[in-house]
């Protein structure tokens, strides 16, 4: 049996199918027919039981991971949880229908309070779904804990299973549903991760069936032959080669150098990515710096030693840090604690920063300071500006604490259209696509029900950053792309050909982005360019520039 | 009962690791302990829910209160896990 999808990238896989477990519905609210006490030593027993399972993985897990287990399993066997359970069996309750009201209580209560709490409300959440379902009798819903590695087979992958995924375990995903731009094509793509997205057949898959998975062509092939299992394998070990071939610098095929660089959140992560073949450090996320610091900012002094180390990974190498980026996606309640009914189009990035200037003279002090005492050559820029007069304000400041070369994002749709004023001012100029993307379609991109607007090839986005090109290229100064659309390797060509000069994204993309690359010459990325920026919409330019691209492989051949 | 106001030592407060340990550490006291934090309603410090929900940060104030039997010492066991820093390493 075949199965066609939407394919992620170019990678082939193949094993054994694990079907994602389906989220439980709502306990219906009928009256028990056994009793209070013997829906009373339900609840006790499940609850029991799912906190002894959930202590013994996190004694497996160790390190933090068990922390958070342990702390689940407490919230499982939790005295004032218990007390409210009794109360609603008290009321003729079944169990599972107690136990999911009682711990949704407790869960509106924490969410409400936001932060920290809220993140423990999630944890919450997967407690009582693992207690439900063992009142039910049925498996756990989230990702299934298989001791070999699977070809994870699911509806379609919520930012809360693909946190929890163990990378290592899921050799491909298949999703049902979802299209090319769904947090788990999203995933897969951050990670390079086999996957074929909006196969509809998929959920007629079989756990434990032998499947092939080849990205490239779209298709799962359920029971291969014995040739096709080789056949595979054999791409697989080609790719794997691939990766480890040395990595050379990111260049077209005439020898056009395109710089790919590596999107980190992390000093932690630097060094790998420089082995990996980073040619520096295209966008480094400072949020998690303040993040980490809990209810506050933290010390020029603590910056200073993360940026240092950074900056030490990459000795003579770009590395484009961001100020910090505080918003809709990423709270800090020391920079903005004001509700907003559009935090998209609200108080964030260089906004947040210029009410808060103290903190920004803080973090460009400290990045002034890790840049004198290392050799790597450090830039700045701001996130969220959307004017002229902003650039002029981030640019000046930055000079004047110290810092040698400053530039912007463009995320914001006027900053893009007015970039031959901006590079009067700045050095550079990074596009971030996503944020582009959600900013030129109006379509917010953590809200599932417009997911698909979120899609970087469209032409109206494409325009956007060929504009910038245009203007960066007119004053000699470089543009970036730091946006999930560089890691596309077919839309990185045609990122190139719109004037793009250097290209950031996941260290785990770099292998499949390098290799793209070196299949053109300038010239044609250029006209792939064109014939993206001709169509009506993101799915014609993608299949325009696929058909464009065979029309070119005949005339290579 | 024995009460004693203890000022939150770890940096990020009262929840995540420092919540669990505080809990697991007033359930095996040997009698019922109450924490309250500022002027607030009193929860079962053997609650990790409870004590989550109260929202305590870094150098909040908070009250904890028992009269089970060794009420001195628990509440010197409990003090000293609520004064230290399990955020720093």
């Amino acid at each position: 049996m075949r199965i066609a999808g939407t394919g992620i990238g170019q990678g082939v896989a193949t094993g054994r199918v694990a079907l994602m477990p389906e989220p439980l519905a709502t306990p219906s609210d009928a009256q028990s027919t056994i009793g209070v006490e013997a829906e009373k030593a339900r609840s006790v027993e499940s609850l029991g039981r799912v906190a002894r399972a959930l202590e013994e993985r996190g004694a497996t897990a160790g390190g933090t991971a068990r922390d958070v287990l342990e702390a689940q399993a407490m919230m499982a066997e939790d005295p004032t949880l218990s007390d409210s359970i009794d109360e609603l069996l008290g009321q003729g309750k079944t169990a599972e229908r107690a136990v999911s009201e009682a711990f949704a209580a407790f869960r509106d209560q924490l969410a409400a309070m936001g932060g920290y709490l809220g993140e423990r409300a999630a944890d919450l959440d997967d407690v009582a779904q693992r207690v439900i379902a063992d009142l039910l009798g049925v498996p756990a819903p989230g990702v299934p804990e298989l001791d070999e590695p699977f070809v994870l087979v699911a509806r379609d992958l919520a930012p809360a299973d693909t946190a929890l995924l163990d990378l290592d375990k899921v050799l491909a995903l298949v999703t049902s549903d979802g299209g090319p731009t769904s947090h788990t094509a999203i995933l897969a793509r951050e990670k390079s991760i086999v996957a074929i997205v909006g196969a509809a057949d998929a959920l007629s898959l079989d756990e434990g069936q032998t499947v092939v998975v080849d990205a490239a062509a779209g298709v799962v092939v359920a029971d291969p032959s014995a040739d096709e299992v080789a056949s595979a394998e054999a791409r697989i070990a080609e790719r794997a080669a691939l990766v480890d071939a040395p990595a050379t610098p990111g260049a077209l095929a005439d020898g056009t150098a395109v710089p790919l660089l590596a999107n980190l959140g992390s000093s932690k992560a630097a060094q790998a990515a420089a082995d990996g073949g980073a040619e520096g450090v295209g966008l480094f996320r400072t949020e998690f710096l303040f993040l980490d610091a809990g209810g506050s900012a933290p010390t020029i002094e603590e910056q200073r030693a993360h940026y240092v180390e950074l900056l030490e990974a990459f000795p003579g190498k770009k590395v484009v840090v961001r100020l910090l980026d505080a918003g809709a996606d990423k709270p800090l309640a020391f920079l903005n604690d004001a509700h907003e009914e559009n935090p998209a189009l609200g108080l964030r990035g260089l906004r947040a920063l210029r009410v808060s200037e103290d903190i920004l003279r803080e973090q460009l002090t400290a990045l002034a300071e890790a840049d004198k005492r290392t050799s790597a050559d450090l830039w700045v820029m701001a996130p969220m500006v959307s004017t002229v007069e902003e650039t002029e304000y981030i640019v000046g400041l930055s000079k004047e604490l110290g810092l040698k070369t400053a530039g912007i994002m463009v995320e914001v749709p006027s900053i893009a259209l007015m970039a031959d004023k901006v590079f009067e001012t700045a050095d550079f100029a990074s596009i971030g696509t996503n944020d582009l993307t959600q900013y030129t379609l109006a379509a917010d991109r953590l809200l599932g029900s417009v997911a698909s607007f979120q899609d970087p090839w469209h032409p109206a986005v494409l325009r956007l950053v060929g504009e910038v090109g245009a203007s960066g290229a007119r004053a000699s100064k470089p543009v970036g792309i730091c946006g999930e659309a560089a890691a596309d390797p077919l839309l990185a060509v045609v990122l190139v050909g719109l004037g793009a000069t250097t290209l950031s994204m996941s260290p785990s993309a770099l292998a499949d982005v390098r290799a793209s690359l070196a299949r053109y010459t300038l010239d044609e990325a250029r006209r792939l360019a064109e014939t993206a920026l001709a169509a009506s919409g993101a799915a014609e330019a993608r299949a325009a520039v696929t058909a464009a691209l065979e029309s070119l492989k005949e005339t290579h051949s | 009962m024995v009460t004693r106001t203890v000022r939150i030592g770890s940096s990020h407060g009262l929840h995540a690791r420092p919540a669990k340990l505080f809990t697991q550490a007033a359930a095996a006291a040997p009698g019922p302990v109450t924490i309250a934090k500022g002027d607030g309603k009193p929860v079962n410090a053997a609650s990790i829910l409870g004590v989550i929900s109260l929202g305590v940060e870094h150098g909040d104030y908070v009250t904890l209160s028992t009269d089970a039997e060794g009420a001195e010492a628990t509440l010197d066991e409990l003090t000293e896990l609520l004064v230290t820093d399990h955020d720093e390493s």
